[in-house]
């Protein structure tokens, strides 16, 4: 059994509407990293909710390392999109907030000591005392992936972290979450609208068709050597095969999963796919490239 | 905008001109004129030679008014009796009114603002009882006051905490119902327990929001006292105004009504001070 298991999940707001997402099935190993990519209002963010235990689904059961998921613990740290820091306490005090309540035995310093780590590690040892006001977008956004750290969570739970953050700052982001991933092993699920950072970061991609009654179309096996960077990813033929999959699958067949299911396709078993490991011709006929 | 930068002293300028206009418009109409009438010598001699052949206006000039004011200041604490004590006592057992019925108010307040902001039932069950207990003026419950706790003085302290505390009770209630849902799940997802996160969480984000409601109240309080001290009497800077209205000495009512200025901007100023100690930015 998965370490991470999701078993027929399903949302609706009323019983004569069509649900929002139904028949979700998937589940994550341990250590591993998987993106969940899909248009708007497919339910992502839902679904994320109810791995935190943040939210309620209609139907269906979440199991974590073999307990089922009933309300919000700290097993599960969570990076929300917004960054959620608390504006009256410091860069510091907000992380040690955390901490405190996950050791709530521990005295002053090492709670200081451990959360100054974790600051240190995505960046912010100069920025302790700071309030989240006086820092920037990225800045802010990498106190609420150090606060979410700290915890050492079983698993983490991100929200789309980087979407309200500049291309840049992201990129760099992005390359900092990578190597604190690879060196913590931690185990992720993120939701992502961007093709390259989910090809950059996942092992796995999840790929949800539109809403309403939004399923888990396909799961795509990121097949490109782990210690990728985002300096050298593009050397890879793998890459574009992979991210032309990706498209495609955004533009065009995203929407052909509406209402009943695409002959075939079984939401309980949904298709494992390697594009990236495809015969070289097989995708270069495809017009929506990089 | 442009004018204060370059010329801060142009608004104190203005302020004290306009002082000085008040002041010399206040002492051309209080002038003396000259006697014309002949009077009943009785009359005369209740309410001043000057006044009675009308050649004074009773109404004080603003020498007189200052010269009070600076006999006051030398003394404010004088106790001559019943009737005759210094302006330093009177504001003394006002202020301590205000303080005692602002505070209980604060202590009833803020838990039950942040029960009602908390929770939507609690909300829904009391919004009819504050609806039509809020407009109600202050000093209608004093004859209720007066006839259930038959002490005249903690009747004014009933009054000033029934007037300051729906300001309180609201702006508590609203803050903590509107605290950002991103912080609560930040709470929730750290399982930090309900009294850490209402202590940690909630009352730090709606402390600007309670502050504006104290400030509110502390005001309010403030108007409310001098009526009420006109009502029950006896000590107070209500009733020093009233007792002084009773001997028709302006000058003196003058400087209360100065005074009582004074000490409410200074209340003010004091809670926007404490506001300013909590308010963050986001």
């Amino acid at each position: 059994m998965s370490f991470l298991k999701v078993e027929a999940l399903a949302r609706r707001y009323a019983s004569s509407c069509p649900a929002v997402f139904e028949n979700i099935h998937f589940g994550i190993e341990r250590g591993e990293f998987v993106c969940i990519l899909g248009h708007s209002g497919c339910g992502k963010t839902t679904i994320l909710n109810v791995l935190a235990g943040l939210d309620e689904a209609s139907g269906g059961h979440v199991f974590m390392d073999g307990r089922e998921v009933r309300g919000p613990s700290l097993d599960r740290g969570v990076v929300f999109q917004s960054h959620a820091l608390m504006p009256w306490m410091s860069t510091l005090a907000n992380v040690e907030f955390g901490v405190r309540s996950r050791w709530p035995d521990w005295s002053r310093e090492q709670v200081a000591a451990h959360a100054t780590k974790y600051l240190e590690m995505v960046g912010l040892g100069h920025a302790l005392h700071k309030k989240p006001a006086e820092l920037s977008g990225g800045m802010k956004q990498r106190v609420g992936i150090a606060r979410a750290f700290a915890i050492e969570p079983k698993m983490l739970l991100l929200d789309e972290p980087f979407g309200a953050l500049d291309a840049l700052t992201r990129g760099t982001i992005q390359d900092e979450l990578l190597g604190i991933v690879q060196a913590t092993q931690q185990t992720v699920f993120m939701i992502t609208h961007d093709v390259d950072e989910a090809i950059l970061l996942a092992d796995k991609i999840l790929l949800m068709s539109n809403g309403p009654q939004a399923k888990i179309a396909e799961i795509v096996e990121v097949t490109m050597p782990r210690s990728r960077t985002r300096a050298s990813i593009h050397h890879d033929p793998q890459y574009y095969r992979i991210r032309n999959h990706l498209v495609v699958f955004l533009v065009e067949r995203s929407k052909l999963y509406a209402g009943d299911a695409v002959e075939g396709h079984d939401p309980k078993h949904p298709p494992i796919v390697r594009p990236g490991l495809d015969a070289e011709d097989a995708d270069t006929s495809n017009p929506i490239a990089a | 905008m442009n004018m204060t930068k370059q010329k801060p002293w142009l608004a104190p300028l203005l302020s004290l001109l306009i002082l000085l206009l008040t002041l010399a418009a206040w002492h051309l109409a209080t002038r003396p004129k000259e006697a014309a009438v002949i009077v009943d010598p009785e009359y005369a001699a209740l309410v001043g030679g000057a006044a009675a052949t009308g050649a004074k206006s009773a109404f004080p000039g603003p020498g007189e008014v200052g010269a009070k004011i600076w006999s006051h200041l030398k003394d404010p604490f004088y106790d001559k009796g019943t009737n005759d004590k210094g302006l330093g006592i009177q504001i003394g057992f006002s202020l301590a009114r205000v303080l005692g019925g602002y505070l209980l108010a604060a202590l009833v307040a803020i838990p039950l603002g942040f029960a009602i902001g908390m929770s939507p039932l609690i909300y829904r069950a009391l919004d009819p009882f504050i609806q039509i207990l809020k407009p109600i003026s202050p000093l209608a419950w004093m004859p209720l006051a007066l006839y259930t706790i038959k002490d005249s003085s903690i009747s004014a302290i009933f009054v000033i905490f029934i007037c300051s505390i729906w300001p309180m009770l609201i702006n508590t209630a609203f803050g903590v119902a509107s605290v950002r849902r991103d912080w609560l799940n930040v709470a929730r997802t750290l399982e930090v327990s309900r009294l850490r996160t209402a202590f940690l969480v909630i009352l730090p984000a709606a402390a600007p929001t309670i502050m504006t409601g104290m400030r509110i109240s502390i005001g309010i309080a403030w108007l409310v006292i001098v009526a009420a001290e006109m009502l029950v009497g006896g000590t107070g800077i209500g009733y020093f105004v009233w007792n002084e209205w009773n001997n028709l000495s302006i000058t003196n009512i003058f400087t209360a009504i100065l005074l009582i200025g004074l000490v409410g901007m200074l209340l003010d100023t004091a809670l926007a001070k404490l506001t300013r100690l909590v308010s963050y930015r986001e």
